[in-house]
């Protein structure tokens, strides 16, 4: 039986790092994440786990201290946010060049400048080439849930990259919401134990990690990099499959949420995607055919498979809590546009809308506002305006 | 090294084969790397005048000055020696010497 | 679909608005209700004027904006009744329930003319004679309880004995106090 709780999404990543029990977390403080640490800090002190915590002094450090620890054979994980992400950056990299399944909770926040503490995309959408694997979640359930399924998916010898769990800051990682979890000798029994086929502390095979990698060998393991982001699509479902049997939650690459019939569609991550399920409600009961489609795996992307959803509807609706800069469009448009181009798909029309910046409230208003116009772009109008701007003040 | 391992270093291996991140698995492989051609200078050990003090063998960059069983050093590994010259520059009792290579 | 109970929360910080709203989604838990228990977040300072939320429903509870119309809003300090325009967007058929000495008729003029139902309740004094100490968030919870019979009153105050005797368990001589506050907000709330 799982166990009824109320947890806000930090207590709910926090928890499912108590009940992983991970040999390292390294982590430094910074809002709207700095609860994580602290709980799980708590953890450690109450001997509640024998994991051992290292408050580092940076985020850099707290990386660098994570790869260390996964390349010596250990289970590593962090936790951070926005510029703390940033500070990692180049380790991100070396993260999952290394091919260190590391795990990260991330609590999405809006990077400076100028300075800001609340929540949008541009932290986790600015590292979305770093090599990591990227779950997103729009409940603390969610999260969750993602927590308990990265390492598996991450320690697939198929995979060895690293996986990055986020969530909206303040909106669910400071809400409490109903939770269910799982008993800890259930997590134990599915998340497993990591047996690294090479690692540091290993006295009867010593080996060496990170040599230099020169213009002769580097493009090849670059290309098996890229390869094991593709392998992990399959790691993903298999591994959900098997949480689906342990819990009834069911997860893939996206959830549809009453496309069936439908023929406008918006697209949104994380916790907006439940603002936009209690519109698609509402306006279903005005006999307004609008449906939802949530990513939650944005790396790997599901290009086919995304595109083969989006392909039915009239008029679909991208939206983006981070700005690209680039006069085209935000990052998950023009990822989506491109998957639907690339795979053949030529029904839809497209829009995209920036939103939420900086932690701007996303209204239930705004969203019905987005499903009005693409309801009068599939009736059939004309799109008048691709790259646009929601809640921004004129 | 095994017939696998071979594979696995040399140098036109593919990424399917290639190690993870470019892990090394086998440790001690530098040996399979072949620097001795790199030499223009050669340093030449003069038997008689050493007195085994060991100073080349802890400043050799490389493994090119490697000790027996008794403790001893042995004559250059022109294998690996690229004639960088430091063991010349240390040795106290000028018993190596270091010539043209040709 | 449920109908979804929303409740704002204002104070100033420091006061327990958060605190109380977190109380209110416990006990709201505790009756088998999905909740949603949220602060604003700001730069948050002692004193500066704040906002939290409440959500309860019986169904899954999905939508994750702030609460822009209201059933129910808390004032926890009665300063803020000029400060900030605490009655905007709050449902006519809703209530707003206020910390303050004065009457429900004394504090209406104040309202910015809304025309629902008004509660006060005096929690400075509640809370001083049951805990010596001035807590309002305690005695304000069991009047938001009874003004907006969001839970039965009965499994509501099981539930916050049973809060009391965790968040308490190091001193259980003022889980007495607290209940006694609760109680007697629950008695003494003003304009049902």
């Amino acid at each position: 039986m799982a166990i009824r709780e109320r947890l806000s999404g930090n207590e709910a990543v926090a928890y499912a790092m108590k009940q992983i029990n991970p040999d390292v977390v390294a982590a430094f403080p910074i809002t709207p994440s700095t609860e994580i640490p602290q709980y799980f800090s708590a953890y450690v002190a109450n001997g509640e786990v024998n994991t051992e915590f290292i408050p580092v002094e940076s985020e850099h450090s707290a990386m660098s201290a994570c790869i260390g620890a996964q390349a010596a054979g250990g289970r590593a994980m962090t936790a951070t946010s926005a510029n703390g992400l940033a500070l990692m950056w180049e380790m991100l990299y070396i993260a999952s060049g290394a091919r260190l399944p590391i795990v990260m909770a991330c609590v999405n926040r809006a990077l400076s400048g100028p300075i800001n503490i609340h929540n949008d995309h541009s932290d986790s959408m600015g590292a979305r080439d770093s090599g990591w694997i990227q779950l997103y979640s729009e409940s603390s359930q969610e999260a969750y849930d993602n927590m308990l399924m990265a390492h598996r998916i991450a320690e697939h010898p198929d995979v060895l990259l690293p996986v990055m769990v986020c969530q909206d800051g303040f909106i669910t990682s400071h809400a409490i919401e109903n939770i269910e979890l799982l008993e800890d000798e259930k997590v134990k029994e599915f998340v497993g134990e990591y047996k690294p086929a090479h690692y540091l502390l290993n006295k009867e095979n010593p080996i060496a990690i990170g040599p230099l990698d020169h213009f002769t060998h580097y493009f090849e393991h670059k290309r098996q990099q890229a390869e094991a982001m593709r392998n992990a699509k399959k790691v993903i479902l298999e591994v959900a499959d098997e949480f689906y049997k342990l819990t009834g939650r069911k997860y893939g690459y996206f959830e549809e949420y009453k496309t069936d019939d439908a023929e406008v569609c918006i697209v949104v991550l994380n916790s907006t995607a439940g603002t936009a399920k209690f519109v698609v409600d509402k306006m279903r009961e005005e006999g307004k055919k609008v449906g939802l489609v949530k990513p939650r795996v944005f790396r790997p992307f599901p290009a086919p498979e995304i595109a083969g959803a989006l392909a039915r509807f009239k008029a679909v609706a991208v939206m983006d809590k981070a700005d690209s800069f680039n006069a085209a469009g935000g990052p998950l448009f023009t990822e989506i546009t491109s998957a639907v181009l690339a795979h053949g798909a030529t029904g839809p029309k497209f829009i995209n809308y920036i939103y939420g910046l900086g932690g701007r409230d996303v209204k239930a208003d705004d969203i019905e506002f987005i499903y009005n116009k693409l309801l009068e772009i599939a009736a059939p109008g004309k799109v008048d305006s691709i790259y646009n701007y929601i809640g921004v003040r004129e | 090294m095994s017939k696998r391992e071979e594979k696995i270093y040399s140098p036109d291996v593919g990424w399917k084969d290639i190690t993870h991140g470019g892990t090394i698995t086998t440790a001690g492989n530098a040996e399979l790397f072949l620097t001795g051609d790199w030499r223009s200078m050669k340093p030449v050990w003069l038997k008689d005048k050493c007195k085994q003090c060991l100073m080349c063998y802890y400043v050799c960059p490389d493994t090119a000055i490697l000790i027996d069983e008794n403790g001893k050093r042995i004559d250059f590994n022109y294998n690996h020696c690229k004639g960088c010259g430091i063991c010349y520059k240390v040795c106290p009792f000028k018993a190596i010497d270091f010539v043209n290579e040709i | 679909m449920g109908r979804i109970v929303e409740i704002r929360w204002h104070g100033r910080g420091g006061q327990g608005a958060k605190t109380a709203s977190l109380l209110l989604a416990d006990a709201a838990f505790d009756t088998g209700k999905y909740i949603q228990g949220f602060p604003e977040y700001g730069p948050e300072r002692m004193g500066a004027p704040l906002t939290a939320y409440n959500r309860i429903s019986d169904d899954k509870i999905t939508i994750h904006s702030n609460i822009y119309e209201p059933d129910y809003v808390v004032v926890i300090d009665e300063t803020l009744l000029e400060a900030v325009d605490v009655t905007v967007g709050l449902k006519e058929d809703g209530a707003i329930i206020i910390n303050t000495t004065k009457s429900p008729d004394e504090v209406r003029p104040l309202l910015k003319g809304y025309k629902g139902k008004v509660c006060t309740i005096d929690a400075r004094t509640i809370s001083m004679e049951t805990l010596g100490r001035y807590f309002p968030n305690t005695p304000m919870l069991g009047a938001v309880v009874k003004v907006s019979k969001v839970m039965d009153e009965e499994t509501f105050l099981n539930s916050m004995i049973g809060s009391f005797k965790h968040k308490f368990a190091s001193k259980p001589e003022v889980i007495e106090g607290n209940m006694k506050a609760i109680e007697r907000a629950m008695q003494e709330v003003k304009g049902l």
